[in-house]
This record gives C-alpha cells, structure tokens and sequence, in this order.
C-alpha cells in the first residue's frame, strides 16, 4: 500500500478555482489568517471558494484511534472539496490529513479510494502552493522585523513544506530572517498530546523555545496554528517578548491585528 | 521472571524523569552527541537512502519468507555443527539457556549485550538458579552494577552520568583504594575493563545476542564497539546466542547492505568497530574459539504480528535511532517508557510483548511528529503504527470514557456543519469574553492539560466563517 | 516442553501468519528479494583504493604505516611499539605469512607465538584483507590465526601486503578461507579501528575491552 497519491496532480491555471480548508483553529481562534490566505491566492491569480459543508478534517478522531468517525469526517470532507481544482489549507497539519492520511484511511475502499486521492492529488498546504504552483513568491508585503520561522512536523515530513515559506518570507520587505536551529524537531503541540502529557510537552516546548530565543528573532512564524498556538501560549506564560504569527498574516500585509494571545493595540495595560 | 512492565504509569514516570536533574544533564549531552553524528556520516554516503529501501525491501521479503530462511538458517547451522533451540516464548528460552548452563556445571555467564535478552529477563532468571551472570557491555555493566534495566537500545546507561559511574563503582569496586583517583572517563574505562578481564577469563559461558543471522551460512552476527561481544564468545567452553526469529537474512551479501546503514544510523560510524560473524563451534585444529554453539531462536509473540496491521515493527534492526531524534525520548528518557524498549520502537514493541493492556499510555506518548519515521534505517511507518495501537485501544475500548464520549460528542457536531457553526460561533465568544481585554486565558474550565504550563491564545471574536459570509453578502 | 514441539508450534505460527500476508495482498506476488547496492564509494573509475583505504583508517582511529619488504616488517614493528611506550614484546599468529618474517633482525624483539591468554601486549597477525570503504581489516579463524589474538591484547598490529587492500566488504568476503565443506570458519572479524566506548557520559574513549590501538602495516610485496 503506496501512502502516496497516485492521481494526476493537475496544472495551475491563472483562474483556477482554489478551495479554501479553512481549518478548525483558523475558524475558531483566528479567522484573520483565513483571509490572509484569501488575498494571497486571490492576487496569485485563484478564485477562491470557501465549501459551507467544510466542519474538521477528522485527524482528532484519527489520531485518538477512532477511525469510524475519522473516516466519516473525511467522506464529509472528500465531498465538500471534490469539484474544485485544488485544496488549500493555511496548515500542514490538515494539510497534511487529507493528502497522506486520508489514501492511507480508504486504502481498501474501491469507492472512496480513488475519490480520496485523486483529492489528495489537489491538495497543499498554503505556502507551498503560492510558491510552487502558482510561480508566486512576491506579494509586495513590507514589514520591518527581526522573524524566525518554525516547520510544523506535517508540513515539513507530510506535505515536504520546507523552502517555500523561506522562499516567500525572503521578499517581504524589511523582514529580516534567522534560522534556528534543530528546525526539524516538535514544538510538543501534536494535538490532544500536549493535553494528555502537559509536562513532556512543555518541556518539548521549551527546548523549542530555547532555540528561538537563540536566534534573537523578536518574530516567531508558522504554518500552523497547532504550533503557534502551543508556543506563543508557552512564551506567554514565560514572560518573553517574542510576537508570534502565522506566516500568512505577514505575507499579506496584514499584520494590524494583535500578534497571536496579544491584547489589542492600547489595551496592553488592561484594565 | 522478565520484568515487570510499569508502562501504564508513563504519565507519572515521566513527570518524574523530568524532575530527575541528573537525568536531564545527560539527556541533554545525548541529545546534542547524537543527532548530528548521524547526519554528518549519512551526508558521506551518497547511496544512503537508497540503501535505506533496499534494506526495507529486504526485511519485507524475508518477513514474507520467514520459515523458509529459518529452516535453511537452522540446516546450515547443523552443518558447522552447531544447535539450534526454538523456543516460543520467554520460559522456553530461559528454561534452555539454563539447561545448556547445567550440563557444563556453569558457576558464571559473561554476556554481550543482547535486547533479547533483557526482554526474557534471563539475567534474574538465571542468577536465580545459582549462576552468576556477568554483564560486559560498559554500559549493561554499569547499569547491572546499579540494579537498573537499559534506557536506550545502544547505549543503556545513556541516563547516566560519569559523577554516577564513579559513585557507583567505588561501592561496587569496594576491594580498591577508596582513596583512589576517578575523576576522568578513561580512568573509570580502565578499572571496568580490567574488573571485566577477570570474568571474561573465567567464565564458562557466554551468551551474546545477534545482530542478524545469515541463513545459508548458518552464522551469527553481533556487531559492538567495544569487543566485548567477542571475547564473550570466543573466551568461554560455551557460546549460547540469543536471537529473536525476525533477525535472518538470507546471505551474506544481504547482511552488507544492513551492516552499511546500521552503524551510520546508530552511532553515526562509518562502521563499528567489531562485526564478527560466528558459525558452529571452533574448528578441530583451531587454536582457540567454544567448543560448543548454540542458537537459541525466540519468538515471544513475534509471528503472530505477521500478516497485520503490525508487521512493519519487525523490520527493526535496532538501531536506536528513532530514540536518538525522538522529541519525547529527549524529555523524559528510557526509562519513563516502563519496560525493555523506550522510545518510538518501544511504544510500538512494549504493547505487542506485554500486551496494549499493560502498556496502555504508551502509543499516545507521541506527538507523531513523525521525525523517527524520516530516520529509521528500515523506513517502519512508526507513527502509522503508533496509530493502530490507538485504534486497538478505542475498539477495545482501553481508551479511557472520558476521552472516548469526547471524541463521540465532537464528532456528532462535527458531521453537522450548521451545528459546528453554531457551537464555534458560540466557543469563539466565550472565549474571547473570557479573556476581556487580555488576549489570552491563564486558566480555561476543562483545559487544565493545556492551561498547567501555558496560556490560551484567546479567539479573535468571531469565526471565519461568520466573517466570510458577512463579506460574501458585502461583496454581492 | 521438548524443542520439537516448540519448533512445530513456531513453525505453524509463522506460516499461519504467512498465510495472513497472502490474504492482505489479495493474491498479488510476496514482496521480492532486492538486488543489493554496492556503494560508488570504492568502486567508481578512478577511484584509488589504496588511498581511501588510508583515509578511512585514519578516520577509524588506527594507524598505519608503510614499509616496501617483508624484511622491514620487524624494524616497523619495534619503531611503533617505542613509539607507544609498549613493552618490546610480541605475540606473532603461527601463520607463516607473518611467522617466516625475519624476525630475528630486530634482536631486542621478545617474540612467542600462538593464541592469547590475556598477557600480551601486543599481537602481530596477517588478515584476510582490508578494506578502502571503512577502513576495516578482515579477519579469520583458521589453525594458524587464533581470535584471540585479535581482541586479548592491548595493540593489534596488522600486517598486510598491498594485494590485499580491497574496495568493498564483498571483495573482501570473496577472499576468506573457507573450510573443505564450503563452510566459513568459525570465526570472521571485520574491524574497523580499536575499541571503543562512549558508554560513560557519551565520552568517546579507545580501548574498552579489545585493543586499545589498532595498527596496519602495508608492505609493498607479497607477504
């Protein structure tokens, strides 16, 4: 059993109908990256679409062991998504569920097998689509800066996401960016891990951390907002000063809103 | 008599090892050690991946011909007039070992290190019945020294320190000088090795484990770096290797292709020093070598993975490598994992020897980041598999309640979209409403797993989809 | 239980697993055995083995030197053994490709011969061959070539002819002496560098229980 699509990946068209997965932490916590990554595909040339029938992908269920609902999910998902061109997703992680997980989960389905990757086929994660399907590394997005950017797992071992955001950040005007090191390891975030083991997890987290600091990067980015979430919380809660975005926030100028767990702009000393 | 597994305390065990400061030193020097001696050699051999599918290829072929290379291997070793004891489980195993020990009235067992062996426990199996059983490997010496099991696959007393070898040999080594100067590893290395040379003289047997078994050569393989494996089998009247079934390979020429990237994946070698190949006893006009060799082949459960979801595992060639890149292995260590193997590998073999039931944490106790996949030699889908122990547990309802009616209640509204609308327009609300003008939760009802160590990014207010559609009607 | 009924017993469990596969595969073909791959490394045109095989024992943590005659063997010797602060004192394999050397040139050279029994500081042995892609040397039991010459003492000294510096593992495997029934012998040793542990605080230290110093001597002409 191949875990790679065997479908024929088609070619970017300027027009091209692009679905937006808007992902359930995207929805929930910060729907500004969901638009970010409307303007991004927008001036790269898509018309994007949002599915109403879009809810989860199912990798909560999938990685709990509920394969039952996981596959539910994922028909839900594979149907809402199936007439359009290509799947976006601003994650690697969902990304990454419908690409590589979701062949593997209908493996033995003679209906929704081939339905699941000829969708796996369309489907990639934000950065990596602006950059390697579209040809679009320059969005004319300024920001004066210091950044350093962290590699989900599943974008980087799931979906191969590695140069793309680096090739994106590196035209953004004024932004400076440092590398750190170990980008290959977890940041402890993995779902309902980081619920189930807080105290490994956190210690995962502050190795990662460690290494941020360690650039001097007053900027952290990501693709994910798992991640993000996981280390601007632990960040937070550790007093540091480091901002933390989604990647797509600055690649499209949109970056008024408060950085991720801030407070709004003049709210700072609360109440 | 193998040891008893505390892999359903991980939780609490790993708590601990995090709090353990010795613990966490040496994690830390592994950690830096390991990682990038790996990359750097792998980086000289162009073929490496390569090499990593054609050793895949071949474990799958021989785990899809397993008695047929099992019945030549046992032939071939019958031929250099060797034995071979099969055995199915651990009390087989064990019950032979001291049987081969009992015919030749054997006081003390020199032992290489063998992975097999710890997980049939025939250490305290066989010091239980009057034999003493030394343990030569540096590492299994310090750690047997210390009443400890192995905390890594190649390097069992990864744990610890050098201030704890040096504490722990000056009470074991109580017929030195007290006043006697340990401050340096290579001083420390001196006086293991000189204790060692005395045991390894007088030893009767020697059992070593093995790293593969050459089957139309009927040979064993160990590969050390310290050759303490062969004087363990070369020194004694007896030479008894314990192997696990799934370590055949067909010839010589196949052993090349894992011997090219084990030692890369494991210690980040070109090669380890020793590989040594052993068939039958020494030879009627040889000059020195055992007298008698015996391969004791263990199953313990293996082939009954064969043909399932499992199977995969049974490619490991030990390596340690998905331990060396493991974000959690780094945290808490071997030990925390509660029985014989740590690690990913560990979280995918501990359940399948002793049971999902008694290893209940462990295929949870990943955030499957999937960074022991991207460097194991043999490509096993280790997170895949991580999963299916999960499935296992869900379908026999091992999962905890709690967590299962979670999942269930998620899942209905998630299959419901105008009701996931609903319940996300309301949860963004009330979190936002929650953190006022904060932008974050310190503390969230329910959420404690996530609060204990960090805040709650708060929600923006509303949900994309709220916002998208307000926009769509805007736009129209 | 008796050994027969636990191999029956392993044997039918593997089988009924075996058949299990088949099932999953839904009758396509068992996975094949691959063609292995011999790393460019040693075998490319052009490639210099003898010079590769310098580098990678160097790289390993041994020693090597090079002399042109069998007859420069013992003055090598004793130059090294000076060199390390190592007692004038060898034990020599009863092969004659090392035995017949004249070893009397170098008389200060305490020499005995056979297999060891922990008291010798340094052995002398020939090897089957050695190998350019690690650095290893290849070693055999035989009447003639004891092991334990190759792990009791404290150096291992190597003698090899230049003929038998070989690219790869394979080439080397080709030149053990197999027994009259086809067999290998008892024993064959790759080793590549002395021993080693990093077994105490991950300090990598030479000589754990094997030689605490491997060294190679090259001699340009047949041994």
């Amino acid at each position: 059993m191949s875990s790679q699509p065997e479908a024929a990946q088609p070619l970017f068209k300027p027009g091209a109908n692009v679905a937006l997965f808007v992902t359930c932490l995207v929805d929930l916590f910060r729907p500004s990256v969901g638009f970010a990554a409307v303007k991004l595909l927008e001036e790269a040339g898509c018309k994007v679409h949002v599915p109403e029938a879009q809810t989860c992908c199912g990798q909560p269920a999938y990685n709990s062991g509920d394969r039952e609902m996981a596959v539910e999910l994922a028909k839900q998902t594979v149907a809402a998504f199936e007439g359009f061109d290509f799947i976006v997703a601003p994650s690697g992680s969902c990304g990454g569920m419908i690409k590589h997980h979701y062949p593997q989960l209908f493996a033995e389905d003679a209906e929704w097998g081939p339905r699941a990757k000829a969708l796996a086929a369309r489907t990639f994660e934000l950065t990596q689509f602006l950059a390697e399907q579209c040809g679009r590394d320059d969005f004319g997005a300024k920001l004066e800066g210091h950044a350093t950017y962290h590699d989900s797992c599943s974008s980087l071992r799931e979906m191969n996401v590695k140069a793309a955001p680096r090739q994106l950040l590196a035209k953004v005007d004024g932004l400076k960016v440092t590398e750190m090191q170990e980008t290959d390891a977890c940041c402890g975030f993995g779902g309902t891990f980081c619920i189930k083991f807080p105290d490994v997890s956190n210690s995962m987290a502050a190795r990662k951390v460690a290494t941020i600091d360690a650039t001097g990067a007053d900027l952290l980015l990501a693709g994910d907002m798992g991640c993000l979430m996981n280390l601007a919380g632990k960040m937070q809660r550790d007093g540091s000063k480091v901002k933390v975005r989604h990647v797509a926030e600055v690649l499209a100028g949109m970056t008024q809103e408060p950085a991720i767990g801030e407070p709004a702009i003049g709210e700072e000393t609360g109440k | 008599m193998s040891m008893v597994p505390t892999s359903n305390a991980f939780k609490d065990n790993a708590t601990g090892a995090l709090k353990d400061a010795p613990l966490q030193e040496a994690l830390g020097i592994a950690r830096a050690h390991s990682i990038e001696t790996r990359r750097n050699t792998v980086a000289k051999l162009p073929e490496f991946e390569q090499l990593r599918d054609i050793g895949r290829d071949l474990k799958n072929h021989v785990i899809a011909n397993l008695d047929t290379y099992l019945l030549q291997f046992e032939q071939s070793v019958i031929d250099r007039g060797g034995h071979v004891h099969w055995c199915p489980d651990g009390d087989s195993a064990r019950a032979k070992v001291l049987e081969i020990c009992r015919k030749v009235n054997a006081k003390t067992v020199t032992k290489g290190k063998t992975m097999i062996g710890e997980e049939i426990g025939i250490n305290d199996f066989l010091f239980a019945n009057g034999i003493e059983p030394v343990e030569t490997d540096l590492g299994e010496y310090i750690i047997q020294l210390r009443g400890e099991t192995p905390s890594h696959i190649i390097g069992p007393a990864l744990h610890v320190t050098k201030a704890q070898v040096e504490e722990t040999f000056r009470k074991a080594h109580s017929d030195l000088d007290p006043q006697r100067n340990l401050d340096d590893a290579a001083t420390l290395m001196a006086e293991a090795r000189e204790k060692l040379r005395a045991g390894f003289l007088k030893a009767d047997v020697g059992i070593t484990g093995a790293n593969f078994l050459i089957a139309d050569e009927g040979a064993t393989t160990i590969v050390t770096n310290e050759g303490n494996g062969d004087l363990t089998q070369t020194l004694p009247r007896i030479h008894i290797v314990l192997a696990s079934i799934e370590k055949v390979v067909p010839s010589l020429k196949d052993a090349m292709t894992l011997l090219r990237i084990l030692a890369r994946s494991a210690t980040g070698q070109e090669q380890s020093v020793y590989t040594t190949f052993s068939s039958g006893p020494r030879r009627p006009t040889d000059l020195d070598g055992p007298e008698e060799f015996h391969v004791v082949l263990i199953d313990n459960g293996r082939s009954s993975y064969l043909g399932t979801e499992f199977e995969e595992m049974l490619r490991c060639i030990r390596c340690g490598a998905c331990l060396d890149h493991c974000p959690v292995y780094h945290s808490v260590g071997g030990h925390a994992y509660g029985w014989v193997y740590s690690g990913p590998i560990g979280a995918l073999l501990t359940p399948a020897i002793v049971g999902v039931e008694n290893a209940k944490p462990l295929p949870h106790a990943s955030s499957l980041c999937g960074r022991c996949e991207a460097v194991c030699p043999m490509r096993i889908p280790i997170p895949k598999m991580l999963r299916h122990w999960r499935e296992t547990e869900f379908t026999r309802a091992i999962t905890p309640p709690t967590e299962r009616t979670g999942i269930r209640f998620w899942a209905f509204v998630a299959r419901r979209p105008k009701l996931y609308r609903l319940a996300t327009r309301i949860g963004a609300r009330v979190l936002k409403s929650m953190a006022g003008s904060r932008g974050r939760l310190a503390s969230v009802p329910l959420a404690g797993g996530w609060t204990k160590h960090r805040d709650l990014p708060a929600p923006q207010g509303k949900t994309f989809h709220e916002l998208w559609k307000e926009e769509q009607g805007g736009r129209s | 239980m008796s050994t027969g009924t636990g191999r029956d017993r392993m044997l039918a469990s593997i089988k009924a697993g075996i058949s299990r596969q088949a099932e999953r595969r839904h009758g396509a073909a068992g996975p094949a055995k691959p063609t292995p791959l011999i790393p460019a490394r040693a075998t490319a045109p052009g490639v210099d083995v003898v010079d590769l095989f310098r580098t990678m024992l160097i790289a390993a943590k041994a020693t090597l030197d090079e002399v042109k005659s069998r007859d420069d063997v013992p003055a090598a010797v004793q130059k090294y053994l000076a060199a390390n602060n190592a007692e004038a004192r060898i034990r020599l394999s009863p092969d004659k490709r090392v035995s017949s050397i004249a070893w009397d040139k170098v008389p200060l050279l305490e020499i005995s011969s056979g297999r060891s029994h922990g008291k010798d500081p340094t052995s002398v042995t020939p090897a089957v061959a050695v190998v350019a892609e690690t650095g290893t040397v290849i070693l055999q039991s035989s009447d003639q070539t004891p092991t334990t010459l190759h792990f009791l003492p404290d150096q291992h000294v190597v003698v090899v002819s230049k003929s038998q510096i070989v690219g790869t593992y394979e080439d080397a495997l080709a030149r053990v002496k197999r027994g009259p029934d086809g067999g290998l012998p008892r024993t064959v040793n790759f080793v590549t560098g002395p021993s080693r542990s990093a077994d105490i605080g991950k300090i990598l230290l030479m000589g754990a229980h094997g030689p605490k110093k491997l060294h190679v001597i090259v001699v340009d002409e047949e041994l």
